[in-house]
């Protein structure tokens, strides 16, 4: 990363020394270190990037969810945006989880800032972060009864009555 | 007998020191000239409001100088932009709180349709919440079109006979939206 004090190689050689096997398939778009995280051990390596002195990626900028439906077994993914605000260093790490038994441990615990992150991803794509002091809706209505952004589900409103084909020659 | 003349669109007989003219077209004059709207605005649809609001366009030519920004004193709510799934109870709630007699001007496609937005997450449409009056088209409307619906919001007022809110077809059409009338 540009202007940055730790390089991709350092930091992905770090993890992997010190996780081993739970670090599998890095990649680096766009110079963005980007490695997978077993689910095991995802709590573990947030935390430890944030309090490893010599890394301190101790900011979180994004949790994000994703849904891959033909990837059987592990359909759900969740990605975790961190960033050093003292080396200027950006990681991405995904975590896939199968649909079934979409369960993740919480890092409210350690980012106060998650809470909301984690709601939004469980209020879109039904992610359970175990361990989160209020996991309910947040951008949807509470009366909602599925997860709007899982592919499964159209993303047009089915109740719409002027989209009759007849007035649009299709 | 005096001279019959149409002052401000009042059909008024007008003689020597008095002055004939129906008690229903009077309050519709008074009440359509004197208006008090709540602008509910969300989106692109309430900046074209603002500017109707501005000095260019300037909407207190018609008697609309105050917005109320409290629903139990305005009797037109103008909704201008896009309504969310979840913000629809707290249209429904503000168009409860607001007295009769009341107006609906729902301004551009998304409040009157959904518009652009035929999605999980929006409203397709105002009237599927609350009774509307008037629609404009538009995405957004330009002010000349918000203030032609506020015209025929006001020959509405002008015309509506002042016992309609009391007719059992009003108040079947506000059951239909699961709304209370208020018990007149």
């Amino acid at each position: 990363m540009a202007n940055s004090t730790l390089s991709n190689e350092t930091v992905y050689s770090k993890l992997k020394e010190k996780f081993g096997e739970a670090i599998s398939e890095s990649q680096e778009p766009f110079d963005l270190l980007t490695v997978e995280v077993s689910l095991n051990e995802i709590h573990n390596v947030i935390e430890w990037l944030k309090n490893e002195p010599l890394l301190q990626i101790n900011y979180l900028t994004l949790i994000g969810g994703i849904h891959y439906p033909e990837n059987t077994g592990r359909e759900l993914g969740v990605t975790y945006h961190l960033h050093s605000l003292i080396h200027n260093f950006r990681i991405r790490l995904k975590t896939l989880l199968s649909i079934e038994n979409p369960t993740i441990p919480t890092i409210t615990d350690l980012y106060v800032g998650a809470n909301w992150m984690e709601r939004e991803t469980f209020d879109f794509y039904g992610v359970i972060f175990s361990g989160h002091p209020n996991l309910i809706r947040v951008l949807n209505e509470e009366t909602m009864d599925y997860f709007p952004m899982r592919k499964e589900f159209r993303l047009e409103d089915g109740t719409r009555e002027d989209k009759d084909d007849r007035f649009f020659g299709r | 007998m005096g001279k019959v003349t149409f002052d401000s669109n009042v059909e008024t007989i007008n003689g020597e020191g008095f002055q004939l003219t129906r008690l229903d077209k009077v309050i519709g004059a008074a009440r359509s000239n004197s208006m008090w709207p709540l602008p509910f605005a969300t989106s692109c649809c309430g900046i074209e409001f603002m500017a109707t609001m501005g000095s260019n366009y300037d909407v207190s030519r018609f008697g609309m100088e105050r917005m109320s920004f409290s629903p139990r004193q305005a009797d037109l709510l103008i909704v201008a932009g896009t309504i969310s799934k979840k913000l629809a109870p707290i249209l429904k709630q503000v168009y409860e709180q607001m007295a009769e007699p009341k107006w609906v001007l729902s301004v551009g496609a998304c409040a009157s349709s959904g518009g652009i937005f035929d999605t999980y997450s929006v409203l397709q449409g105002i009237d599927r919440v609350i009774p509307v009056d008037v629609y404009v088209p538009g995405c957004p409307p330009r002010p000349e079109q918000i203030i032609d619906g506020i015209m025929n919001i006001h020959k509405m007022v002008k015309n509506e006979s002042l016992r309609r809110r009391h007719s059992d077809e009003y108040k079947k059409m506000l059951q239909t939206y699961n709304i209370e009338s208020d018990g007149k």
